[in-house]
């Protein structure tokens, strides 16, 4: 699938930005299940997850340094121009994304092994919703790059607003709580960790749409950007 | 039409604001025996900046180019309509005799074209047939400041009497473009210079035009998208006899609006 | 490309073919070589036959005579006037002067014969050379004048065949009775009879085979035909029996006559002819031909044969004897022929020269160059840069073309009716053969302008108009000079192929006998003229033997100025050749 609806005359070049769409697309999903594995790790308390997440993450750095080559290889061989050269660009800044998507995933997960040295938290369900929205997000935006539509991509920057209002909220309860308990305070430590992580893979996820949209429409995705139809 | 869009100046970093306008084109048509080459042309170029043509072969590019110093004429069955003004004057009136025309409008071909004579002779000719130089040290002058401004002075000013195709092809390009400016022209019209040079020749020609763009209104048809990306400020894509696109080269390139300029612009079947 | 099996087929297939594409390669170029092998020996053998026949005529055999220029005989007022002096006998000038180097000669019929050593035409040229110094008259001038010319064909042994035998005796001639008697003390006269016997004897054998085929022949036939072929051999016996009873010598004595080679005797001034052989080959009868016939015992003498029969040549034993005698007094010098280049046409071989029809193909080509030339290249240069493209111009086109096709004599016609009968130009004259030539030469130069202009490349006219160059300023200043090599060489082809031309002169005259060559300037365009290859043409159907010679060399001065026109035509393309 690519970004334009005809082909290219050399279609070696066509193939290499389908290759690289691909790559990026298979990156996603990886980050994606990295993601879901972490949360699931927190919320089940469930230790032994870490180890798998560790070794994918590996398989992310390195999906990362493929894309960066691929691009490389694109500038320099090809000169992409237009809507090629502005996939190609945002290709580059999605992976970087994704690869910090992942860093972040891990670092969930780590957590999760020292939490579970703690009884379990009640503020854990909170987290878990938080989770799920970035999930949903994330979600929602790799799908809109595989078929390089800006709806979803729009919406999905829009709800930015409700993750960053969640982890609000659910830093102002931790607060509260780890006043009232100071036993509290070493696992809501991590807690918090684990929402403000979360929080900035929503923030990702966004520049992810940011630059799908880009690279679908030319231009930057603004506050005056037109709502999702 | 995206012409004169707001950001364009904004990456224009030797304009200092909106260019005047030198050549205004209106609904100008080209038929060859009956045969339309040129469709409604509409086109308002500025001066002292690099206008690009691109557009696949036979798109009507070199046809509107040749509309502007009229060498249209010199083409059995050429039929060009429209209106055409440089500075405000109409060029393609009957009452403009093509001569003076061209005194003003300098072009530069395809493949160098330096007449077999001397170096001296090839720049010095132009102001001769037009009595520019009054005398032979106002003439050595003028020979001097060409070929300076072509940035060849340096290489060639030792042997100005050796044949001026005993140059390489770069060089060549170069003393024909300094033939050009030889008569002062307003607008230098340039049909796909560099196709028959190097990179490291093509890549002077190209500084040569950057250079000469301060001083002049230019016109490069080309074949090489990034050449026109290179030196030009603004870019018309022509398909079909049809002018599809004119716009801040920044933006032809980035994020053309037509899909034909598009698919042409990345390689894809139009 | 994807399955190796493939390939190795292909590869094979290929090799199988090789060996027979290599052979058909070395065929070709074989074929090609041979080609070029042919041509160049054709080419050799032509030139090699002309130069062979045509080069003795650059020489001549002058004879070196010392003439008493009288006053009596010369200046006949006594003046010394130019009137005077033409009025002058000068043709009894040279007689004397050739008496006086055979002062025996006194027969009316020997004396004709003498003063046939050379062409009476030479007297003119002795007035001509005393019109030009006056002071000449009354001293002993030496006077060099060309040999008859079938005197210079045998001087430069090529009308007879000739030899001089070896002689051992010593010479002893005594006059008598019957002639003179001729001995030597050795047998050289022995070789020679035989020779001659063992002649006649073939002749007489070869009479005996006609006669008996004669006979054969009348066994066929019936009635007179019969009778006349019996007649003929019958005939032809008895002639063979008359050889035979030559053959036989008459008490020891064999006959000469002027059908057997001629014998020459020649020792201290006096030649001999041999009459009759003596058949112990030391004796001989002869008669006198130069000198005394006395000689006494004489060890230095000649025996010198021409084996030529008298009969059957076009110089007598006594011219021979005469000129012989001339060359051993240092009386004939072998020149370079200055009279080729100097004179005009003459009925006489050893005074007719080129330089007429030089001169006239010189003022035809000048006319020729003058017109066709700029008419040509202006015609050409308009229809090519100018001319629209239309039906008028593609007829005009094709007619050109078909212009330069139309046979040469049809211009001679055009040229007769219009220049001649319509015009009333002088007949024979270089303005009209000019004029009928370049009519021809047109349709050459203009096709040949016109390929070249075609071949400007298109860059050049555009690089000019984009300066402003005017049309006529991108043509005058950029095309025509660019062209200019093309246009030379074009126009040179053609005015060589007009100077080779004769179709079309021989229909406006200028076919003629014309002694006196034409001024080189405005006068001699209508005077009448011939040219080179009219030259050649008329001196070919010449009667004289030594004609032969002059049309080789006459050949070979047209092809040196066809090389001269050739070599201009590359001299010029290599000079004006530029690239662009």
């Amino acid at each position: 699938m690519a970004l334009s609806k005809t082909a290219h005359i050399v279609t070696a070049y066509g193939e290499e930005l389908d290759q690289l769409a691909d790559e990026l697309a298979r990156m996603g999903g990886l980050v994606e299940t990295q993601l879901e594995t972490a949360i699931a790790a927190i919320v089940r308390r469930d230790s032994t997850l870490v180890q798998a997440v560790r070794d994918r993450e590996k398989q992310v750095n390195q999906m990362q340094v493929d894309v960066e080559k691929r691009v490389l290889r694109l500038f320099a061989l090809r000169q992409p121009l237009a809507t090629d050269l502005r996939m190609t660009i945002s290709a580059l800044k999605i992976s970087t994304d994704l690869e910090r998507v992942g860093d972040l995933a891990k670092n969930i997960a780590y957590r999760a092994k020292d939490l579970s040295e703690y009884p379990a938290l009640a503020l854990i369900d909170r987290v878990e919703r938080l989770g799920a929205i970035v999930i949903k997000q994330l979600h929602e935006v790799l799908d809109a790059l595989s078929s390089f539509e800006i709806e979803p991509a729009i919406r999905v920057w829009r709800t930015d607003d409700e993750v960053d209002e969640r982890y609000n909220a659910l830093v102002r309860e931790m607060l509260v709580s780890m006043g009232e308990n100071s036993g509290l305070v070493e696992p809501g430590v991590h807690i918090l960790f684990v929402a403000k992580n979360l929080e900035r893979i929503g923030d990702h996820a966004t520049n992810i749409a940011e630059a799908l949209h880009f690279m679908v429409t030319a231009t930057p995705l603004e506050a005056d950007s037109p709502p999702p139809a | 039409m995206p012409d004169n869009h707001p950001q364009a100046q904004i990456y224009d970093s030797h304009s200092g604001g909106e260019r005047p306008i030198k050549v205004a084109a209106r609904d100008v048509c080209v038929e060859y025996n009956g045969k339309q080459a040129l469709n409604h042309v509409s086109i308002d170029i500025p001066d002292r900046s690099v206008t690009a043509f691109i557009g696949p072969s036979g798109c009507g590019k070199s046809t509107f180019l040749r509309c502007l110093n009229r060498m249209n004429d010199t083409i059995e069955g050429a039929r060009v309509t429209g209106s055409l003004k440089i500075d405000g004057r109409e060029v393609n009136d009957r009452a403009v005799d093509p001569v003076v025309l061209r005194a003003s409008v300098g072009m530069v071909f395809q493949k160098p074209n330096p007449f077999p004579k001397s170096i001296y002779d090839n720049v010095a000719y132009g102001p001769r047939i037009h009595g520019l130089a009054l005398s032979k040290n106002a003439l050595d002058g003028i020979v001097e400041t060409a070929l300076r401004k072509a940035g060849l002075w340096e290489e060639v000013s030792d042997r100005l009497a050796d044949p001026g195709t005993s140059l390489s092809g770069g060089q060549q390009q170069r003393l024909v473009i300094a033939r050009a400016i030889a008569i002062n022209p307003e607008v230098i019209l340039m049909d796909e210079p560099c196709s028959a040079l190097d990179p490291i020749a093509t890549a002077k020609i190209e500084e040569l035009i950057d250079e000469l763009r301060e001083n002049y209104c230019i016109i490069i048809v080309t074949h090489s998208m990034q050449q026109a990306a290179r030196v030009s400020q603004k870019t018309a894509f022509f398909h079909m006899g049809n002018l599809v696109e004119f716009g801040p080269t920044e933006d032809i390139f980035t994020n053309p609006r037509d899909p034909r300029t598009q698919d042409y612009i990345t390689g894809r079947f139009g | 490309m994807t399955d190796t099996p493939d390939t190795t087929s292909i590869r094979d297939a290929v090799n199988q073919h090789l060996a027979r594409r290599y052979r058909a390669e070395t065929r070709f170029q074989l074929a090609g070589l041979s080609a070029v092998a042919a041509a160049v020996g054709i080419l050799a053998v032509l030139l090699g036959s002309i130069i062979a026949q045509g080069l003795p005529a650059f020489t001549v055999h002058q004879l070196v005579l010392p003439v008493q220029l009288n006053a009596e005989l010369v200046d006949r007022e006594g003046d010394g006037s130019e009137a005077s002096l033409r009025r002058g006998s000068y043709s009894r000038v040279l007689q004397e002067a050739i008496r006086a180097e055979f002062p025996d000669v006194s027969a009316r019929r020997d004396l004709r014969n003498l003063f046939g050593l050379y062409t009476p035409l030479n007297s003119t040229r002795l007035m001509d050379e005393v019109l030009a110094r006056p002071e000449l008259v009354g001293t002993t001038h030496t006077f060099r004048m060309p040999i008859a010319d079938d005197l210079d064909l045998y001087l430069k042994g090529r009308l007879v065949e000739d030899r001089t035998l070896d002689t051992a005796g010593a010479l002893t001639a005594q006059a008598g009775e019957d002639g003179v008697l001729v001995q030597s003390s050795e047998p050289d006269f022995a070789g020679l009879s035989a020779d001659i016997t063992d002649l006649v004897n073939a002749e007489a054998r070869l009479l005996e085979t006609r006669a008996e085929q004669a006979r054969l022949r009348s066994e066929d036939l019936t009635g007179t035909e019969r009778e006349d072929a019996l007649f003929e051999a019958g005939r032809l016996a008895a002639d063979a029996a008359d050889m035979r009873a030559r053959a036989a010598t008459q008490d020891g004595w064999l006959v000469l006559n002027a059908d057997l080679p001629s014998i020459l005797v020649e020792a201290n001034g006096t030649t001999l002819r041999l009459t009759e052989l003596s058949s112990d080959g030391r004796r001989a009868r002869a008669e006198t031909l130069l000198g005394e016939a006395e000689i006494d015992a004489r060890e230095d003498w000649t025996l010198y044969v021409v084996d030529t029969p008298e009969s059957r040549r076009r110089v007598s034993d006594q011219a021979i004897v005469w000129t012989r005698a001339l060359s051993d007094r240092g009386r004939i010098s072998h020149d370079f022929n200055t009279y080729l280049f100097a004179n005009a046409d003459s009925r006489e071989p050893e005074l007719a020269g080129v330089k007429g029809a030089l001169y006239g193909s010189i003022l035809t080509m000048l006319i020729t160059v003058a017109l066709s030339v700029p008419v040509g290249v202006f015609t050409a240069l308009y229809l090519e840069e100018y001319a629209p493209k239309n039906r008028f111009t593609d007829l005009i086109e094709v007619n050109i073309n078909n212009l330069a096709a139309v046979p040469s004599i049809v211009f001679g016609l055009l040229g007769l009716a219009v220049f001649i009968n319509a015009f009333g130009l002088p007949r024979s004259a270089p303005l009209v053969g000019g004029l009928v030539l370049s009519l021809m030469t047109l349709p050459t130069v203009i096709i040949a302008t016109r390929a070249a202009l075609k071949a400007v490349p298109a860059s050049i006219r555009q690089a000019a108009l984009a300066v402003g160059a005017s049309k006529t300023q991108t043509v005058f200043h950029h095309v025509l000079p660019l062209a200019a090599p093309g246009i030379l060489t074009g126009s040179i082809i053609g005015l060589a192929q007009a100077l080779g031309e004769t179709a079309p002169l021989l229909m406006i005259g200028m076919v003629a006998f014309i002694a006196d060559a034409p001024t080189l300037g405005l006068e001699g365009l209508t005077q009448p003229a011939t040219v080179m290859p009219v030259q050649i043409f008329l001196w070919s159907d010449g009667a004289e033997r030594a004609f032969e010679a002059r049309t080789a060399a006459a050949i070979l001065v047209l092809l040196a100025l066809m090389i001269g026109f050739n070599g201009l035509a590359i001299y010029l393309r290599r000079r004006f050749e530029r690239r662009w």
